[in-house]
């Protein structure tokens, strides 16, 4: 059997009814999908359920890789294809000046996870040249604060009643849409 | 609310600790005094044991510098997070007046010849007749001698005096019975500002006067900032671990996570520093090949490499391992274990920063001089520090940014 999903804009003239909102739905099994706000608030993310965010172990492969790259190239460079002479010390063998190695695996290494930190983000979050606005309201950007959420029948009747009584200033029923059953994945809180 | 305990009062088991460190710290320094002597060398006279009290004397009187420092900084940057453990770093920065007085005391004793740490205050030093001459020291007269006394004294009037007007300043606003009143913290945030143009250019030039004259043939600019960045750490560390067994012991309850996290993040973050200038400092001294820029690592390289080493590792190695996952910042335990770890790798740094200048090759490696000598100016900072602490309030009342600081999350 097809179900119905219906698109909620639960739009809020503050951030305190919006994070108490945010807690009653998920309190009820219900999920928020996004929160649309003017200014980052501390803790909203957790609150609507966002999983922590794995950045940071990207960041140590990124360093790791910055590592390995410098090595290979400054033992080419330096000792395999044209042995230098670095203050005075003929350079025969990659231990031999470390400490003059130090600085650039170290540049590297920043080099390579600060560049990779930032293209992972830009790429996870869809933020490519030429990209739409995913705004859905452009008053999140002024003064409204906003929940979007995407629910099937039951849910959405209840989402309703707790938006409202949370202090929504409006309660939009934006889209409703058919999903065959082959597409319905199960819902996750 | 009204359960919190606001009003810090010393546990006699913490009183007793710090006098049980002192009195077996003034022990072994007795004894350290009477055993300390080199067979077949009459030119060493106690050098290790002074060296011992000037490191130690040092370490602390500089680690409560770094605390006002950081406070200056706090109000300068007008940062929030930290203040709720604002008296806590204000209760370090009470040692410094202690921690100035064994340096002046060091000081004279050493211009009376009672020790010779410093090798320029050596009579007839820069007299071409005299039979210690010495041509280089002599050429670096004009920046000893009078002008380095008067440098001495006027570092320690200005940062006695920025650091009692910080303290006092957050001690009045407490007193004013108001709801919101800034005038204190106004004038805090432009003696901080200035306390930084102050201390940017004092830390580096005492250090230099203070440390880097013990090896006087040599120099280094970097040297400031290398001392700066270690002082630094070891502030940190210190309140960290204090405020973390205030948290254990029932106070500052209002202290959140993510305070001490950020704490961790200070620790992480001071440890690199601190490693990239004791880095910088080896490879551009490597690199350059200067014979008189070398000696002084020659000197440490060939009676000191195990200290060398150690210091390396504690202080740079494991806390870029330890500390860098975010769930290790947050765990107490692990934060104290950690901290204590650094705490005591930077006084060994201290040891391998001034042993070779006095002591040379007669070092001999660690002893219990060393452990009984930090014991006892340990315990003098714990009872100072302890003590400050209980005489005002550990929330601060009348201060602008309390409430963000209360609610700080990350």
């Amino acid at each position: 059997m097809a179900t119905n999903k219906h698109i909620i804009h639960g739009i809020f003239g503050d951030e305190v009814p919006m994070m108490e909102a945010c807690k009653k739905l998920r309190a009820s099994g219900i999920r928020v999908k996004e929160a649309y706000t003017p200014m980052p608030i501390h803790g909203l993310d957790s609150l609507i359920g966002v999983p922590r965010t794995r950045l940071a172990i990207c960041a140590f492969i990124y360093g790791l890789t910055g590592i390995g790259l410098a090595t290979l190239m400054m033992w080419y460079m330096m000792v395999s294809d044209w042995p230098n002479d670095i203050g005075g010390k003929p350079n025969w063998a990659y231990y031999f000046n470390i400490p003059a190695f130090i600085p650039i695996t170290f540049e590297s290494t920043v080099f390579c996870a600060a560049h990779g930190m930032a293209l992972t983000y830009l790429l996870r979050c869809m933020l490519v040249p030429g990209a739409k606005a995913k705004n859905p309201d452009p008053r999140t950007t002024d003064d409204k604060f906003m929940l979007l959420l995407d629910l099937n029948d039951a849910q959405s009747e209840k989402a309703k009643t707790i938006l409202k009584d949370s202090g929504a200033e409006e309660v939009n029923l934006i889209n409703s849409y058919v999903v065959e059953p082959k597409y319905i994945l199960e819902e996750t809180h | 609310m009204n359960t919190e305990k606001l009003n810090f009062t010393v546990p006699s088991k913490a009183r007793m600790f710090s006098f049980g460190l002192m009195a077996v710290g003034l022990i072994s320094i007795i004894l350290m005094f009477l055993t300390d002597h080199v067979d077949g060398d009459p030119d060493y006279h106690n050098t290790r044991a002074w060296s011992n009290v000037f490191s130690g004397a040092f370490f602390f009187m500089a680690l409560s510098l770094a605390a006002a420092f950081f406070l200056g900084l706090q109000y300068a940057a007008e940062a929030g997070w930290s203040t709720t453990i604002k008296r806590v770093i204000e209760a370090v920065t009470m040692y410094l007046p202690w921690g100035l007085s064994f340096m002046m005391l060091l000081f004279l004793l050493g211009q009376f010849q009672v020790h010779h740490i410093y090798h320029w205050m050596t009579p007839g030093i820069a007299d071409a007749t005299s039979e210690n001459y010495d041509k280089i020291i002599a050429g670096k007269m004009g920046y000893f001698g009078v002008f380095w006394w008067v440098r001495t004294i006027l570092y320690m009037i200005g940062w006695l005096w920025f650091t009692f007007k910080l303290r006092n300043n957050s001690i009045e606003a407490d007193k004013l019975d108001v709801d919101i009143n800034n005038s204190y913290h106004w004038k805090n945030i432009k003696i901080g500002a200035w306390f930084m143009v102050l201390f940017a250019v004092t830390s580096s030039t005492a250090s230099w006067d203070w440390v880097m004259s013990i090896d006087t043939h040599w120099f280094s600019t970097l040297f400031g900032w290398y001392i700066f960045s270690g002082m630094w750490i070891s502030a940190l560390t210190a309140i960290t671990i204090l405020v973390i067994w205030l948290k254990k012991e029932g106070y500052m309850e209002f202290v959140t996570e993510s305070t001490i996290h950020d704490m961790g993040k200070w620790m992480f973050a001071i440890s690199f520093l601190w490693t990239y200038l004791y880095f910088s400092q080896f490879m551009l001294i490597w690199y350059a090949d200067i014979p008189e820029e070398v000696v002084y690592f020659t000197a440490r390289w060939e009676n000191y490499k195990a200290l060398m080493w150690t210091v390396f590792f504690i202080n740079f190695a494991l806390p870029m391992v330890m500390l860098m996952s975010r769930d290790s910042k947050r765990n107490f335990f692990f934060l104290m274990f950690v901290g204590t770890i650094i705490f005591i790798g930077h006084y060994l740094d201290v040891i391998m920063i001034v042993m070779p200048g006095t002591v040379g090759h007669h070092w001999t490696g660690l002893s219990w001089m060393e452990f009984g000598c930090f014991f006892f100016f340990l315990g003098l900072f714990i009872y100072v520090v302890l003590n400050a602490l209980a005489k005002v309030p550990l929330r601060v009342k009348n201060h602008p940014f309390i409430q963000e600081s209360l609610h700080h999350s990350i």
